[in-house]
This record gives structure tokens, C-alpha cells and sequence, in this order.
């Protein structure tokens, strides 16, 4: 993709300012890091950073029929949100393939905000669009209309609950409230494991609040961190670990599906679960030196028995981990595999999620 | 993490890919990657050594050193065989950023091909082709 595509979150400024490592994510230029990944790593697992996340997508769904429409296109309960409730879901495909991976929140009766993860924001849209026809439902793009922060840490919710004045909804919960003069959402959501908020506001005022919440003390945060913070914790990647080839059983996700609620997937997604899978998603530990990174074969002696789809060094551990689709039979905690990192064989235990447990 | 400033010492040799040569007599010379390499990379989490004894050739890899993101091949920037590695770099691998030209030396190689020296850039040439690119 070259350079003049990119697109720029209203952010973009702020985060030059501060001297961050700007990178193509996505189709948008992003920062990957600004002091060191280690550093903003340990920030969020002991104080509080602060993530622009803005290049995520925003998908709103409203109308009589919004219930029975999600409760079609996602795979979990859609009629267990209540109002002002969260929930983690699938998008799959006719055969169970997932197609993203998103948090949807009750805004209202029949207002419900889906988030989607930018790559496929545009490709998302238009299967929400689709399938929206044979319902009383509109499906509207309002991307442009939220910039997003996630604020992560033990101590996010106090920073942010002091330097904006306001008051934020519980975990897997959503508030309506006023940031910089204007509506805004809060979200008791994250991706790091931590306790925290998500934050969409008006990109107008973004660069506003982002300088706000600096003066609080958080401390900015790339993409690298976001990365490590996930993994740690075994959040799953789409497009890594998650793809339109692997159905939600065998990554992992089976409960985060209803198959009784007849989405578009569930009768591959019930036989999956119901026959087992080939293969299914485990974490793993590199046993001394070594990092495995997305691709690495799995290997048990001579033969190939799997893939690592993430990869990376985990600044809390302090060794190599990531996640891999290997033969069912040996994706059980403690069993002992080697990741071939690029050609030499590197000792790895299957270990139980999460990898890395959060203090307290 | 404390970070050195971007310099490129003088009395080193220079690769176009970002590895630098300190020439100990006619036979000897220290290798490491330069301020522009780990600045590139990030903070180094890993560093592969190679094990004495080992040849390697000019341009060919012979270490990798890995940040938390990425990889990155290590070029030698002359033949030889290795006859010592910074052992402390396996637990203190963040010295090629804080300290590269220094503490964070990577090998030290016995040459085989002194004349090599003559292919590699000198310390204004290599900051050259640093602002060209």
C-alpha cells in the first residue's frame, strides 16, 4: 500500500508531537510505539496508558428488527444484552468461518453499536448490509463519527474518572455521557487484560481530551504494546489467529456462541462442536531462549503439528510466547512441543489461558 | 530504558547495512550493529549469537538480534572466524541499544580476508548514505 492511502486518525499530530514510531496498520498510519514497547507494556499492567484506537470501525444497527438481525449475523445471544450491556461475539460465514470478532453495545431499545476491527470494517459493513435486507433494520457507517481511546490499567478508571469529570460504566457495561461538551460513549471493555475504559468521542475534540488525559498521567501507548498486552492474556488476533478458515471451536471461542439462535454458521459451528475440530488454538511457552513469531512450524519430532499464528516476547514474563492451531490431541496444558524459529528448534510447553495472570 | 544519541565513532569501519567493524591490528576486529540499526529496531529483547569458532562471510548474516516486534539479520561486514562473543549480551541483550559501539560489541572475529577493509565505508561516507536514505 503506498504511503499517500494511508489514512491519519485526528490524532495523528498529537502522536508525531510526542516522537511516536509511526507504522502502516491496516490502512492507516499508526503508532507502534513512543518510549519502547517494555515500558508502555508495564505501564498499562501497573499504572494506566492510554491507546489511540481510533482506526477501529463503528457500525450502528437501529430499527424494530434489530434483535432479530443481530441475533442472525452474530453468533452469540444478542437477547442477553440489556440496555447499557456489552458483549463479545463472532461474525461467521455460512460455513462457521469468522469473519471478524467484535464487542457489540445496547445503546437503547433498538440501538445497538457494533465495533469492528478496521481491517474489516469495510468488508463487515457490507455483510451486515446484506443481511440487513430481510429486516426492519438500517445499518449505518458511523466510523467518521467516533474517534476511540482506550484507557488500560489498574489505575485508568481513577485517572480518567478525575480528569474528565465523569462517571464510567462497570465492566462489559456502556454509558452515554458528555466528554469535551459533546455526546460521548464510555466502555467498561479493553483488550489488555486489564481493568479500563474505552472511550468514543467526537474526533473533533480528541486531540483535546488525549492532552487532557496526559496531564492525568497516563501514559501513551502503540500498537506494540497492544500487541504484547493481548497475547499475554490470549486475546485472540483476526487475521492471526482468527481467519474465514477456522471456525470459532477450534479457536477457542465456543463460548461466545448460541447456536440455538440459528446465526448464519451455527450448523457448522454445532458440528464442530458436537465432532471436534482437527485442530484447536493453544497458548504456549518458549522454555529458555527464543521467540516464536506468526508462522513458525510446530513440530514433534519430525513431524509438523501445527502453526504459531502470534508471536512475541512478553515484557511480564520475560520469555518467548504465543498461540498455535495444533492436532487437537495435543493442544493440553503442559504438553511439550518445539517451535521451529527459522530453523532452529526451540523447547515450548502448552500452557492454560491466561498466560499471564493479572495481580489482585 | 536509557538511549544512547545517534553517533557513528570515527574510528570505526562501516557496512551499508548497518554494521560496524573496529580493526584490532591486521588480523583482528570487533563487530556490532550501529546507532542507526538498534534505533531502527527498537529495544533488543534477544540476541542469537553465533558460536566460536564459526566462519562468516562478508554480507552474509551470522547473528540475529530480535526486539519485542521484529527480527533483524546481523550482516558481517568482513570474513573471518569467530573467536569470542559478548556472552553478556544473553542477559543483558539491551546493551546494543544503550551502548552499541561499546558494551553492546557483538563478535570478534579473526579475519580472513583483511583487505576487505577497503569495500567498507568511513564514518562520513556511512552518515552520507544515513541522510540519502
Amino acid at each position: 500500500m503506498s504511503e499517500e492511502t494511508l489514512q491519519r486518525t485526528a490524532l495523528y499530530e498529537r502522536h508525531a508531537e510526542l516522537g511516536a514510531k509511526l507504522v502502516p496498520f491496516a490502512g492507516w498510519e499508526m503508532p507502534v510505539t513512543y518510549e519502547g514497547i517494555r515500558e508502555e507494556h508495564s505501564a498499562v499492567r501497573t499504572h494506566a496508558g492510554m491507546f489511540d484506537v481510533s482506526h477501529m470501525g463503528e457500525v450502528e444497527v437501529e430499527g424494530p428488527g434489530a434483535v432479530a438481525f443481530l441475533q442472525r449475523v452474530l453468533s452469540n445471544d444478542v437477547t442477553k444484552i440489556e440496555i447499557g450491556g456489552a458483549q463479545y461475539s463472532c461474525l461467521c460465514n455460512e460455513e462457521g468461518g469468522v469473519l471478524d470478532d467484535l464487542f457489540t453495545y445496547r445503546l437503547g431499545g433498538d440501538r445497538y453499536l457494533i465495533v469492528t476491527n478496521s481491517a474489516n470494517h469495510a468488508a463487515d459493513l457490507a455483510w451486515l448490509g446484506r443481511w440487513s435486507r430481510s429486516f426492519d433494520v438500517a445499518v449505518r457507517d458511523v466510523a467518521d463519527r467516533y474517534a476511540m481511546l482506550a484507557i488500560q490499567g489498574p489505575h485508568a478508571r481513577a485517572i480518567v474518572t478525575a480528569a474528565l469529570r465523569v462517571e464510567l460504566p462497570l465492566r462489559m457495561r456502556v454509558a452515554p455521557l458528555r466528554i469535551g461538551g459533546r455526546p460521548a460513549l464510555a466502555c467498561g471493555t479493553g483488550y489488555t487484560g486489564e481493568d479500563g475504559v474505552e472511550l468514543l468521542i467526537d474526533p473533533e475534540i480528541s486531540p483535546a481530551i488525549w492532552a487532557e488525559l496526559l496531564d492525568a498521567g497516563v501514559v501513551p501507548c502503540g500498537l506494540g504494546a497492544r500487541d504484547t498486552l493481548r497475547l499475554e492474556v490470549c486475546f485472540h488476533l483476526h487475521g492471526n489467529d482468527l481467519t474465514p478458515e477456522r471456525n470459532p471451536i477450534e479457536a477457542g471461542l465456543g463460548w461466545c456462541c448460541a447456536e440455538g439462535t440459528g446465526f448464519i454458521g451455527a450448523e457448522a459451528v454445532a458440528r464442530a462442536r458436537r465432532e471436534g475440530t482437527a485442530e484447536l488454538l493453544a497458548p504456549f511457552k518458549i522454555e529458555g531462549a527464543g521467540i516464536p513469531r506468526e508462522g513458525n512450524p510446530v513440530m514433534r519430532g519430525d513431524e509438523q503439528v501445527g502453526v504459531v499464528t502470534s508471536g512475541t516476547f512478553s515484557p511480564s514474563l520475560e520469555v518467548g510466547i504465543g498461540m498455535a492451531y495444533l492436532q487437537a490431541d495435543l493442544a493440553e496444558p503442559g504438553n511439550e512441543v518445539e517451535i521451529d524459529v527459522r530453523g532452529k528448534r526451540r523447547p515450548a510447553r502448552i500452557a492454560s489461558k491466561p498466560l499471564y495472570q493479572r495481580k489482585g | 530504558m536509557t538511549l544512547a544519541d545517534a553517533s557513528y565513532p570515527d574510528d570505526l569501519l562501516y557496512h551499508d547495512q548497518h554494521d560496524w567493524a573496529r580493526l584490532e591490528g591486521d588480523e583482528h576486529a570487533v563487530f556490532g550493529v550501529t546507532w542507526y540499526a538498534q534505533d531502527s529496531l527498537g529495544e533488543v529483547v534477544f540476541y542469537d549469537a553465533p558460536e566460536v569458532g564459526a566462519t562468516i562471510s562478508k554480507d552474509a548474516s551470522y547473528a540475529e538480534v530480535e526486539s519485542v516486534k521484529a527480527v533483524s539479520e546481523v550482516i558481517a561486514p568482513m570474513s573471518g572466524e569467530i573467536v569470542e562473543v559478548n556472552d553478556s549480551l544473553e542477559d543483558s541483550p539491551e546493551k546494543i541499544n544503550e551502548d552499541p559501539y561499546g558494551e553492546g560489541w557483538l563478535v570478534k572475529v579473526k579475519l580472513t580476508h583483511p583487505e576487505e577493509r577497503g569495500a567498507l565505508l568511513d564514518a562520513g561516507e556511512y552518515r552520507k548514505m544515513l541522510e540519502k536514505s
